[in-house]
């Protein structure tokens, strides 16, 4: 065994490599030239090199094509005018772009995003935390609750938007149920244009803000426990301790959570299809709604493209000033 | 603070043993899961709670439970309603103030939504999606990673991130773009056009490659004396390693694929190509609003499968999604 471990342990300056055979090919004693040694070990790394492009390829062809071909495609069909069904895509320049920023429904669908996906960040932060911060006492049923709350995440939000169809139905729904012995009627929630976009946070929120629970109660018990006591031993009281360490404590969370529930609100193509359709009239039509209904409505492939470039620019933006907030101000271990 | 009584000095002193525990739970190597973390840190507080149990007022309990009990009536709530309603009789449906409890199940809602839209289909669809997609991703997402943590390669940290900043790209971006190009390819409304677009994996590639690099590099390096070649390592060595991050890189495959909603309405344009989640659609389409048992007893058939696989796996579910959250 030590014979052929010492050739084998050599190499590993080199690492990983397949050393299958080479123990016995070194030879006992012989003193390899390196020429030799190069050339051999550029054979077996040869292999390797190709059993790695083997096992990357499927991988990487598909990202290639699916993921980044995309991008760029996306980028030039942006300045082109195409149905999507016949002909060629047709130069236009930046037109595409100076109808969106000059169009009044443009700016009503992106005041739609802003508020949807506003509103629903800041519901997932304060409920998140809030949320967290009950689960993480020490009381009974905790767990079950956390479970039960955690559970619509992972519910099609198809689904979820149907059942909160039926919770939303004036007559018959939950919402009547609730809302009748405070004496109020229930809202036309979906068919009222002021409440359309309302109904969508509402069920955005009780489908995620369960998940955003789980991540923050993962921070708050990651919480470096000396600092609290030092807190305590200096008679701070649990609010002060609260704003003071655990909310600066948890910005890096916060962060996290405000990025992935910004990404979320643009994928909820399932929500508004079930609900609203993005009616009644424009009120629920989001950026990343009007991409599709631009695209595979209207057969306007350039507008849907640069509606889905703006999307792609504001989320670089969001990401980077994230990671950047990040890397500036994560305190603890 | 200098009048301290002795009883407030001994309670601090009992507090600072579970919190020892604590920097030990920590201290564990960080592969650890969020959701382990948890338990641990529960199990540490479970034993702070014996010592001091009258430490909260009375009143503070009070409203804690109060409020754990309305957060469970805001979650539960709909849900109850969902399954309630789809057992129930179309007259019950219909009553205000409703019955809470349906007088008996009523199970006709079930095959009337099945033969209303062909529900059939629609779960064969979704199975095969699910299960083939869920596969082929979790295939590549091995694959790559293995060979990025075992494999030499000139510049392979850079093609790793090249491919991690795929992540960055939204799928509002690639809709339109992969729709044209599974086109040209002939897939529109086939299995093939419902698969391949998302069966490559980033995520699942990312996790995984984080949890081989944890791996202790001497058993490897042991199989590798012994004669072992890398398929065999993978095989026999890494891939049982690594049996907890696979299943959750499965479960969360899984969970997606079943979900998904945007790329299957597009990519199909025929009622029997149609997944679950866009077949619910159609049933509340031709249903209208006007039978709604039978329409969330389809909401049931699309929601039950997740729920059941939530049940069984909400620790790797909690693994796999917060995964980078806590330790960036």
């Amino acid at each position: 065994m030590a014979s052929r471990t010492a050739p084998a342990a050599a190499p590993p300056s080199s690492g990983t490599g397949a050393t299958s055979g080479s123990g016995s090919a070194a030879g006992p004693g012989a003193r390899p030239d390196l020429a030799g040694r190069r050339r051999r070990s550029w054979r077996r790394h040869r292999k390797e090199h190709l059993l790695f492009l083997f096992l990357l390829s499927p991988n990487l062809l598909l990202i290639g094509t699916f993921e980044y071909w995309p991008v760029i495609y996306n980028a030039y069909l942006s300045l082109t005018r195409w149905n999507m069904l016949s002909g060629a895509p047709r130069w236009v320049g930046l037109d595409n772009y100076e109808h969106l920023l000059t169009s009044s429904s443009f700016q009503q669908v992106m005041l739609n995003t802003l508020f949807f996906t506003g509103t629903v960040v800041i519901g997932s932060v304060v409920l998140g935390l809030a949320l967290a911060v009950l689960f993480n006492q020490k009381i009974k049923g905790r767990g079950v609750v956390r479970t039960a709350a955690f559970a619509p995440h992972i519910v099609s939000g198809a689904a979820v938007a149907t059942l909160w169809l039926f919770v939303f139905d004036p007559n018959y729904g939950l919402s009547r149920v609730v809302l009748d012995p405070f004496g109020v009627a229930s809202p036309r929630w979906v068919t009222d244009s002021d409440w359309a976009l309302i109904s969508l946070i509402i069920v955005y929120l009780w489908k995620g803000v369960g998940f955003i629970a789980i991540v923050y109660l993962a921070g708050l018990q990651s919480m470096p426990e000396d600092l609290y006591e030092a807190a305590k031993l200096d008679g701070a009281g649990s609010w002060t301790i609260f704003r003071r360490i655990t909310l600066p404590l948890l910005s890096p969370v916060t962060f996290f959570v405000m990025v992935i529930t910004i990404i979320g609100t643009f994928q909820a193509y399932d929500m508004i299809a079930v609900m609203t359709g993005g009616g009644p009239g424009n009120a629920t039509t989001t950026l990343s709604w009007y991409i599709y209904e631009q695209g595979f409505q209207a057969s306007d492939a350039g507008r849907g493209a640069a509606g889905a470039m703006i999307l792609f620019v504001i989320l670089l933006i969001v990401t980077g000033l994230q990671t950047k907030f990040v890397q500036r101000r994560v305190h603890y271990r | 603070m200098s009048g301290e009584t002795p009883s407030e000095r001994s309670g601090r002193r009992e507090e600072r043993a579970p919190s020892a525990q604590r920097e030990r739970s920590r201290a564990r190597p960080e592969t650890m899961s969020v959701t382990e973390k948890v338990s641990g840190e529960a199990a540490a507080g479970r034993r702070q709670k014996s010592r001091g149990a009258n430490d909260a007022p009375m009143m503070q309990r009070v409203l804690l439970y109060v409020a754990l009990g309305f957060v469970a009536l805001l979650f539960v709530g709909p849900l109850y309603w969902l399954f309630s309603s789809a057992l129930k009789e179309p007259s019950e449906i219909y009553s205000f103030p409703p019955n809470w409890l349906p007088s008996s199940a009523h199970l006709e809602n079930f095959s009337e939504a099945w033969n209303a839209a062909p529900f059939a289909n629609f779960f064969t669809n979704s199975l095969i999606v699910t299960a083939s997609g869920a596969l082929i991703k979790l295939v590549n997402a091995t694959l790559t990673a293995y060979a990025f943590v075992f494999l030499r390669f000139p510049f392979k940290n850079l093609i790793f991130l090249v491919m991690l900043g795929a992540l960055m790209v939204p799928n509002n971006v690639t809709l339109i773009v992969n729709y044209i190009t599974v086109s040209n390819l002939g897939w529109v409304n086939t299995y093939l056009g419902l698969i391949i677009p998302s069966a490559g994996s980033i995520f699942g590639m990312f996790l995984l490659r984080q949890y081989m690099l944890t791996l202790p590099g001497d058993i490897v390096e042991a199989a590798r004396v012994d004669g072992a070649g890398h398929m065999r390592i993978m095989w026999q060595v890494v891939l049982p390693m690594c049996k907890p991050m696979l299943v959750t890189v499965g479960i969360i495959a899984v969970v997606d694929m079943w979900n998904d909603f945007i790329w299957p309405l597009i990519v199909t344009n025929t009622v029997e190509m149609r997944t679950l989640p866009i077949g619910l659609l159609y049933l509340r389409t031709t249903e209208g609003y006007s039978n709604w048992g039978a329409i969330m007893a389809g909401t049931v058939m699309v929601a039950l499968p997740m729920l059941i696989l939530f049940l069984f796996a909400q620790r790797q579910i909690a693994r796999g999604l917060t995964g980078g959250a806590v330790k960036g």
